[in-house]
């Protein structure tokens, strides 16, 4: 497998919602192991970029390629054909994703919440993934509350927990979409912090859609900044952030700091 | 109109085991049938495409506008193989299943999206995602509301009268016609009835706390 391969591509990547045209013919790649985060006013198209590589919404026109292989369709004799959901399904599993609303299946304890993918999807043993589920609760600091009920715990808890989930399956990639966003603000510091461990220790790549600018500072190789459905211009986050090139992200910025 | 205690008490016994041998049967094995039949029903207007979807949509309203009684008469004798009880659970059970389907449709479109999304990006299969995720959330609405559509289908049984089978009421109408005394028989299938439904219905009420989160 070559390592120059973009771990994600969007090629004149089109999506629509009625007459509202989000994205463009958009087109960025991401690299293996690299942290990207998108930002720009709402409504761009960051959440949509997320939703597309998770399949929950569907493409209008253009690829999404996944390490080479295209998502949803691909092009054949010149012809843009869906792939079947079979093969889909394949893919999707290697993403991951954390919602803005957690999502956490409230009928199941914490713990069970992290196995079900593993054990019905990974194939694995319960006794394996229930192994590896306490030690991510542990790396989440929530081990203790592994027998608890989501709704018994707080909503940065339960974040905590939907970052558990998605690294059950030990995703390549990894979507945080508005992680911190339905949170208290004394709630929030936990939630970033288990993300900067796992950006640290893992080699996951992460597309990022968030407003705490310093932690997409710090954790991000890149910033990509959106607006009308394109890029506007995407660097280093040093550079985006003091220094960038278009007035737009500019008021963007000054908007938001 | 009088009252006679005596011919209340001899009356009973046969009320009792027509409650017991048909009402009761045709009540349970119909609501088995109904709860069963009404989550496929309701499964497939959701997962089936469009086209059969409406479908089976149509067929759902069309069993529910139409008089139960002209559907028992209408199996009874479409297919003369079939006992009176027979066509009694299956008529019912039916029935009473498209009313159950919409029951479990609102409870299943009560789960917030986020849900089926976060099944999605688990890659959960539909079986698990139906069985682990979906259900056990929705059926905590939708329990209730099958208990009472249960009950409804119990108060609904004395229309096997129309097919002659032997379900309590026409037995107390049978009792009436060799005795010409109809006030006790009635009576004590109404109360019989009242007896049965009224602690279901507090049962109902209690497992739907229970089953609040």
């Amino acid at each position: 497998m070559p390592t120059n391969q973009p771990i994600i591509r969007f090629q004149d990547v089109v999506k629509k919602f009625g007459p509202t045209t989000v994205l463009d013919g958009l087109n960025f790649d991401v690299a293996r192991g690299e942290r990207v985060t998108l930002i720009g006013p709402s409504g761009s198209g960051k959440t949509t970029i997320l939703r597309l590589l998770m399949t929950l919404e569907e493409l209008t026109d253009g690829y999404i390629y996944v390490d080479g292989e295209p998502l949803t369709h691909e092009e054949r004799n010149g012809r843009r054909v869906a792939r079947r959901p079979k093969d889909v399904s394949k893919i999707r599993r290697r993403i991951g994703m954390v919602f803005q609303q957690f999502n956490l299946f409230p009928n199941m304890r914490v713990i069970e919440n992290v196995i079900e993918a593993p054990v019905h999807v990974l194939g694995k043993s319960k006794d394996e993934a229930r192994e590896e589920g306490y030690r991510l609760l542990d790396q989440v600091g929530l081990k203790h509350r592994a027998e608890h009920h989501p709704l018994q715990l707080s909503g940065g808890q339960q974040q905590r927990v939907a970052i558990a989930r998605a690294l059950a399956m030990s995703p390549e990639i990894l979507l945080l979409d508005e992680v911190t966003s339905a949170l208290d603000p004394e709630l929030v510091g936990d939630v970033l912090a288990v993300l900067r461990e796992v950006a640290e220790n893992t080699d996951i790549s992460m597309l990022i859609v968030t407003h705490e600018m310093q932690f997409a500072r710090d954790v991000s190789h890149s910033v990509m900044m959106f607006d009308g459905g394109k890029v506007v211009e995407s660097g280093h986050p040093d550079k985006i952030f003091t220094n960038p090139d278009h007035e737009r992200t500019k008021t963007f910025l000054q908007a938001i700091l | 109109m009088s009252w006679d205690w005596e011919f209340a008490i001899d009356v009973l016994p046969q009320l009792l085991e027509a409650f017991l041998r048909v009402t009761l049967v045709v009540t349970v094995v119909g609501s088995i049938t109904a709860a069963v039949l009404g989550l496929i029903w309701a499964i497939g207007l959701r997962s089936l495409p469009p086209v059969p979807a409406k479908a089976l949509a149509w067929v759902l309203d069309f069993i529910r506008m139409t008089p139960l009684p002209v559907q028992l008469l209408f199996l009874y004798y479409a297919v003369p193989t079939l006992s009176a009880l027979q066509v009694g659970i299956i008529i019912i059970g039916i029935h009473y299943s498209t009313y159950m389907a919409e029951s479990y449709r609102a409870g299943i479109d009560s789960i917030p999206k986020g849900q089926w999304e976060a099944t999605r990006a688990l890659s959960l299969p539909a079986s698990r995602t139906w069985r682990a995720v979906i259900l056990p959330q929705a059926l905590r609405a939708t329990i209730p509301s099958l208990g009472n559509w249960a009950i409804a289908m119990f108060k609904d049984t004395p229309f096997l009268i129309f097919i002659a089978a032997p379900e309590m009421v026409s037995v107390a109408r049978n009792i009436g016609g060799n005795t010409f005394r109809y006030v006790e028989p009635f009576t004590i299938a109404g109360l019989i009835f009242l007896a049965a439904s009224y602690p279901t219905a507090i049962l109902m009420r209690k497992l739907e706390n229970r089953l609040a989160y």
